[in-house]
């Protein structure tokens, strides 16, 4: 059975991917509706730095953070200088990293389902007199509905599945950054593969529920096609 | 209360595109349906999106009544949300998430009229939607979609009416399920249309105006039935070249199966129409139609015959000629051959009987 400390993994796991997702979701609109809609040729720049976490070692990503929010980094001269201390080991740090990482995962669904629906309806809200913000909230967010599902779910299961990213930036600190999948690994280490069993299982069980959920509430083909 | 009509259009505009520039200087009649003519690529779509603000002309000036939508000079560009029109497109372009009244209501909450022209009743009644108001637009057919689309327009009582080939996505039935909405329209509603299209037949059933287009350039522009048969225009040397007269109906010969109708021209016995005494009609006669005679035939199967009088002619070449008739106070287009002018040596202020082999009514 799960004991104390695994069911601590699991709810620190679940605060941070809760955050995150939120996160993503928040920044990542803005930027999948700018990348949708931009033509500048700065657009491929920044799609393939989007997409970066999708091909990189989790472990290149999770060094180069490690480097930037550490105490000679510029971003944590910054976190220094407003006296939040630095984000490397820290909750914090943690959804940082998380959002980085899970970046492509909700920029793409949401970019693909902004491209999707077309110039149309958008030209159609301006001639009724919608202008560009009324635009964004009464025609593109809600035509938008099922990308959002595809982003918030894949950028919640992508974050709860991470290991490389979070062993690096997050360490393997109890109650504050040791999360599900780190604790797998300990398990492992220690031999305890009947505690790993709970825990992978588990979290093998909830990843194929949450994925079932989402093929049957639309008609995605595969999920690949909504990270295309 | 109504708002001041609008007192014309003026639009010069200027915009490279792909395959052509689109260069227009235009003052059209801020009332009636103006119908922008022309084949696919002659930029009429182009020109009514400029209009729209939807495409932003590199040069432009456009001023709708006594407000300004555009001045380059100034640098003055006012966007598409702030212009008080509305704009039917080719596909219907109802909002997918939103139920038919839902569609309506979107026009309705962002009125920019200070006073409506139309209230959302009487669009729903024009265009007999009202039993289709809860359902998605995913379950309307094309024609009802297009309906939809159209009250849409109209419940956002806009100065100005944009229609972009609005029937071309339609079968032929649907097109004459929708038709008589479109004439509905141009009788109750006090402001302009800019009707897009690529159908003569549409052109002669709607137009008031027209202006036709090709490679980005106004070629002719102006009432219907002078348009159609203005000889250095594009029209009359058209195989399909024909006038359109207005006219009304005067009696019925049920026991002929005929109609009888009184135009400008004279009268003619048209095809029995199934309408009351009185009623406006709208006839096309095809140039190809007409024939001229010098005396009025004493027995002849054709029953419309009325004495004319020759305004001008040219060669269309292949052999055939464009004669310019002047009947009554109407304007008739006559295709001849060119051996036939010849021999009857038709000049420009003479007398002659032209012999009408068939009439279509439009409306």
């Amino acid at each position: 059975m799960l004991n104390a400390a695994d069911l601590d993994t699991l709810f620190l796991t679940f605060r941070v991917a809760s955050l995150a997702t939120l996160l993503l979701l928040l920044l990542g609109t803005p930027l999948a509706w700018k990348l949708a809609r931009s033509r500048s040729r700065w657009k491929g720049v920044i799609n393939s730095v989007v997409a970066l976490p999708l091909v990189l070692p989790p472990t290149v990503l999770g060094f180069y953070l490690l480097v930037l929010m550490g105490p000679a980094g510029v971003v944590g001269k910054f976190t220094l200088w407003l006296g939040i201390g630095t984000l490397p080991f820290s909750f914090g740090g943690l959804v940082v990293a998380s959002v980085l990482y899970s970046l492509p995962f909700v920029v793409q669904p949401l970019q693909n389902a902004f491209v999707a629906m077309g110039e149309a309806p958008l030209e159609a809200a301006a001639t009724l007199g919608a202008g560009p913000l009324d635009r964004f909230f009464s025609v593109a967010l809600p035509l938008a509905k099922p990308g959002f599902l595809t982003a918030g779910v894949l950028g919640f299961t992508h974050t709860v599945g991470e290991f490389g990213v979070v062993l690096m930036v997050g360490g393997n600190i109890p109650d504050k950054t040791r999360v599900v999948s780190v604790q797998i690994y300990n398990h492992v280490e220690a031999l305890e593969y009947g505690q790993a069993h709970w825990l992978a299982g588990g979290l093998l069980i909830f990843s194929f529920l949450v994925l079932l959920l989402l093929y049957n509430s639309q008609q995605t083909q595969t999920l690949t096609q909504s990270l295309k | 209360m109504t708002m001041a009509p609008v007192q014309s259009i003026q639009a010069r505009l200027r915009l490279a595109y792909d395959q052509f520039d689109l260069d227009v200087d235009l003052n059209l009649p801020a009332s009636g349906v103006t119908v922008l003519f022309g084949h696919s690529g002659s930029g009429k779509t182009t020109l009514l999106r400029c209009i729209a603000g939807l495409e932003r002309p590199t040069q432009g000036f456009l001023k709708i009544g006594d407000t300004l939508w555009q001045d380059s000079d100034s640098d003055f560009f006012q966007p598409t949300h702030q212009r008080n029109l509305a704009y039917v497109f080719q596909e219907a372009n109802l909002f997918p998430h939103l139920s038919v009244r839902g569609n309506l209501d979107y026009a309705v909450r962002r009125l920019r009229a200070k006073d409506r022209v139309f209230s959302l009743e009487q669009a729903i009644e024009l265009l007999a939607i009202g039993p289709l108001l809860e359902r998605l637009p995913a379950r309307l057919s094309g024609g009802e979609r297009q309906r939809v689309a159209i009250a849409r327009a109209l419940a956002a009582s806009p100065d100005v009416l944009l229609m972009d080939e609005p029937l071309a996505s339609l079968d032929e039935q649907r097109k004459q399920d929708i038709l008589p909405y479109l004439t509905g329209l141009h009788q109750n509603l006090q402001i302009p249309i800019l009707y897009v299209t690529h159908s003569l037949q549409e052109v002669n059933q709607l137009a008031d105006h027209l202006l036709v287009m090709a490679a980005g350039k106004a070629l002719a522009c102006g009432p219907l039935a002078e348009t159609l048969t203005r000889l250095d225009g594009p029209m009359a040397l058209d195989r399909q070249a024909a006038s359109v007269w207005q006219g009304k109906l005067i009696s019925h010969e049920a026991e002929y199966h005929l109609s009888h109708a009184e135009f400008a021209g004279g009268s003619l016995s048209l095809p029995y129409l199934d309408m009351p005494v009185g009623s406006p009609v709208r006839i096309r006669i095809y140039a190809r139609d007409v024939s001229i005679t010098l005396q009025p035939p004493e027995a002849s199967s054709i029953l419309n015959i009325l004495p004319a009088r020759v305004l001008a002619l040219s060669e269309m070449g292949q052999g055939q000629t464009v004669v310019q008739l002047a009947v009554g106070d109407e304007v008739l287009l006559a295709h001849i051959t060119q051996k036939s002018a010849m021999l009857l040596g038709v000049q420009p202020g003479m007398a002659v009987y032209v012999q009408i082999k068939g009439t279509s009514i439009v409306r």
